[in-house]
């Protein structure tokens, strides 16, 4: 079982190991979230990255990292870390390299590239039981192309492809459990927003071998329609309307390791976004509204506390 | 040493073993699969050091191989077909990447209809994906070219990764004899991959295929791979130098067979340009002045060595065995713009599209082409593309027809 040193804000490392002027949006929660995993991760890592907004954090000459990157395609990246890891093992083994030569292999991607075009990479990955961290900062939509709805696009929202006057029709799709039912090593969703609790995951995720997950909801401006000043707070919602619950799938059992009490009503986290405005105006579309929030009261019940 | 059997497949598994590949991706797709089986079993059985991964795709293989050379490693993948077609992304992405490997191609026509016989048009759909491409006529060619693959790829004037094709079928199943190496003289001429700067290590960190803004630095790095590619026309011709001097065995980046004196020549690539030979030599004997040419390099393209050899010929007769819907044969295409505005060009090219999805060619096709071929010398008209068929075939694809007709019919159908 992996020990955690990080227990209050006053733990968490400032090194601030991760450059600046990266061409992300201000205010972009998954950026927020990568700065603090990377302060905890360290240089010793080599990013592969899937087609998404992140891909421009490395543009020719500049990186904002310390250590490696490799940028593969949008389904692919699992697959990519698969060779980085083999081929490090590799020379290990031939000892070709020392120890200290080796490197943290993660994985880096959207929603998009981890809950469609990269699934069935990912799924293959931890079916071979991969050691790798695979990072998925969730915009819930395909933000680099301009905030269509993918996979983890949430009931209603409104998206450059649901524009309809009930937004998204489809369901969030669960993430956490097609990797948990995959019995990896370590399952998470955090949030940049809560930061003890993110460094407290990725302290545990880079202590344990195999296949590895941490999403991170990632609040963002252009896409979800908000000014960028409100990120924080707007992640903080998520937590506390338990719209974005906070576990971890570790030793085979599911944890929550922040259990919102009590309760926010959902719309609290709605209404600060313009994704969600038709669910306020021209008048409230209270089925809807009533819709979204039972499905996070039937979360939460569903839930041994 | 005394030649052993092998089919083609496995003369590749050989190459890969005595090039000491430290890392396979795999992915099984027929007619490549024995290759995986046979690296497997051999890994497996400890007669080669290595590790063998199976992906859950080709997609997912090619980038497994290209991060894994990008990380230092010495690495060797297979495919055919659908499965270099399903990986094409990733084709075009991991030559960008600069880390060289060996690719096998074993080549299989493509859907649609679906068919798991041979022509070119799978391989010759990554042609300008910045891949080198050698093309194998025999079993021995496809060991010996798989050992100089990893020589030329890995030249730091190149640095690009390769495919070595072989057709499926008519080479990947065929017993020929084949001289193995000793693994003492391949290590000699082949040393151990030194990957310089392309690597990933905790103390020297490294940024690779990252993203570009702008035309500029887009166009200078596809051009730099490009210009790459060309010095591989050089690097090939060093490495075939040595390859010789090692091993007793030349190959040319284009081979020119009973060339020096031909008014007409063939040209094609692959396994059936070794029937074209046989047809050649039958012509000759008729006192027809018939030459072969058979491109073993075609990226790069040799482009100044075919105008050279073919200098002065009164024609030459392109057989594809490939088809450009809508335009017609590929090589007939590479060639006319090879040879154009070239002093002592060939006036003449004439195209036959032959060989899809495993369809023969016959000595007498061979024999109808050189006559018509001649014809068109003669008289300066040039025929319009043709696709080899024989009545007997149509026949028989109309016998199929008739039997699907009578099928629906018989199912209640209009
Ligand atoms: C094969 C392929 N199809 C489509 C695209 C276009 N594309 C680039 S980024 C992107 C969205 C990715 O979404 P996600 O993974 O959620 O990352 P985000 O953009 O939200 O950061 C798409 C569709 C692509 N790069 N590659
Ligand atoms: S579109 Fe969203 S996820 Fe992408 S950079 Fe901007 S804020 Fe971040
Ligand atoms: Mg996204």
């Amino acid at each position: 079982m992996a020990k955690t040193l990080i227990r209050r804000m006053k733990d968490l490392p400032s090194t601030h190991l991760f450059g600046s002027g990266t061409p992300m949006c201000a205010g972009c929660g998954g950026l927020e979230s990568l700065h603090q995993i990377y302060e905890i991760l360290g240089p010793r890592t080599v990013f592969v990255n899937a087609a998404g907004c992140m891909t421009l954090l490395a543009i020719y000459p500049f990186t904002p990292f310390r250590g490696s990157w490799l940028y593969t395609a949008m389904a692919s990246a699992p697959a990519g870390a698969q060779g980085i890891r083999d081929a490090l093992d590799i020379l290990l083994a031939q000892q070709r390299i020392g120890a200290d030569e080796d490197l943290n292999v993660v994985v880096l991607t959207g929603d998009g590239s981890a809950n469609g075009m990269g699934l069935s990479a990912t799924s293959a990955a931890m079916e071979r039981g991969l050691d790798f961290l695979y990072i998925c900062y969730d915009n819930e939509g395909y933000g680099n192309t301009g905030q269509q709805f993918s996979a983890a696009t949430p009931h209603g929202a409104r998206t450059a492809t649901s524009t309809g006057p009930h937004g998204f029709g489809g369901n969030k799709k669960d993430l956490f459990s097609i990797w948990a039912a995959h019995k990896p090593a370590y399952v998470a969703t955090a949030i940049g927003a809560e930061p003890v609790d993110l460094a407290r995951k990725v302290e545990t995720a880079k202590q344990l071998k195999g296949p590895r997950l941490i999403i991170t909801l990632a609040p963002c401006p252009p896409g979800w329609d908000f000014d960028p000043r409100d990120a924080a707070d707007i992640g903080k919602l998520a937590v506390k309307t338990g719209i974005w619950p906070l576990k971890e799938y570790i030793d085979g059992k599911v944890v929550h390791s922040k259990i919102p009490h009590p309760r926010l009503p959902v719309e609290e986290y709605l209404k600060t976004q313009g994704r969600f405005n038709h669910l306020f105006q021209p008048q409230r579309d209270e089925a809807l509204l009533a819709e979204i929030q039972d499905s996070v009261d039937r979360y939460w019940d569903g839930i041994a506390v | 040493m005394q030649p052993k059997l092998l089919t083609g497949n496995a003369a590749a598994a050989w190459g890969a073993r005595l090039a000491r590949v430290d890392y396979v991706p795999a992915f099984p797709i027929t007619p490549q699969t024995e290759i995986i089986e046979t690296l497997g079993r051999w890994i497996e059985g400890g007669q080669m050091p290595g590790r063998m991964v199976t992906l859950e795709s080709e997609h997912s293989m090619i980038t497994a191989a290209g991060a894994a050379a990008a990380t230092g490693v010495r690495v060797f993948t297979a495919t055919s077909s659908q499965g270099l077609l399903y990986g094409m992304e990733m084709i075009y992405t991991v030559a960008g990447w600069r880390a060289p490997f060996v690719l096998i191609n074993v080549s299989r026509g493509l859907a649609s209809p679906i068919t798991l016989e041979p022509d070119h048009n799978d391989v010759l759909a990554a042609r300008d994906s910045g891949f080198l491409q050698i093309h194998c006529a025999t079993c021995q060619e496809v060991l010996d070219s798989v050992i100089m693959a990893y020589r030329i790829a890995e030249d730091p004037r190149v640095r690009l990764p390769i495919i070595v094709n072989l057709d499926g079928f008519y080479l990947s199943f065929t017993r020929e004899p084949v001289e193995i190496p000793e693994p003492k003289s391949v290590a000699d001429f082949l040393p151990a991959y030194d990957p310089e700067s392309t690597r990933f290590r905790a103390s020297s960190p490294n940024s690779q295929a990252v993203a570009v803004l702008g035309g500029a630095p887009y166009s200078y790095f596809r051009y730099e791979s490009h210009l790459a590619s060309l010095n591989a026309l050089d690097v090939h011709a060093e490495v075939a130098g040595a390859f010789a001097q090692q091993f007793g065995r030349h190959y040319e980046a284009v081979e020119a067979y009973r060339c020096e004196d031909a008014e007409i020549v063939f040209l094609m690539i692959g396994s059936f340009a070794t029937k074209a030979k046989a047809a050649v030599d039958r012509l000759r004997d008729a006192g027809e002045p018939v030459g072969l040419v058979r491109p073993r390099l075609l990226r790069p393209l040799p482009a100044k060595e075919l105008a050279q050899i073919l200098a002065g010929k009164q024609a030459v007769a392109v057989i594809d065995q490939n088809i450009s819907v809508g335009m017609g044969g590929m090589l007939h295409a590479e060639l006319a713009s090879a040879l154009y505005g070239k002093a002592n060009a060939p006036p003449i090219l004439t195209s036959f599209i032959g060989g899809l999805g495993g369809r023969d060619i016959s000595p007498e096709e061979f024999y109808e082409i050189a006559a018509i071929t001649r014809k068109a010398a003669q008289s300066g008209v040039i025929p319009p593309a043709r696709l080899l068929y024989t009545q007997e075939e149509y026949r028989e694809v109309q016998k199929l027809q008739a039997i699907a007709h009578a099928e629906r019919h018989e199912m209640g159908a209009e």
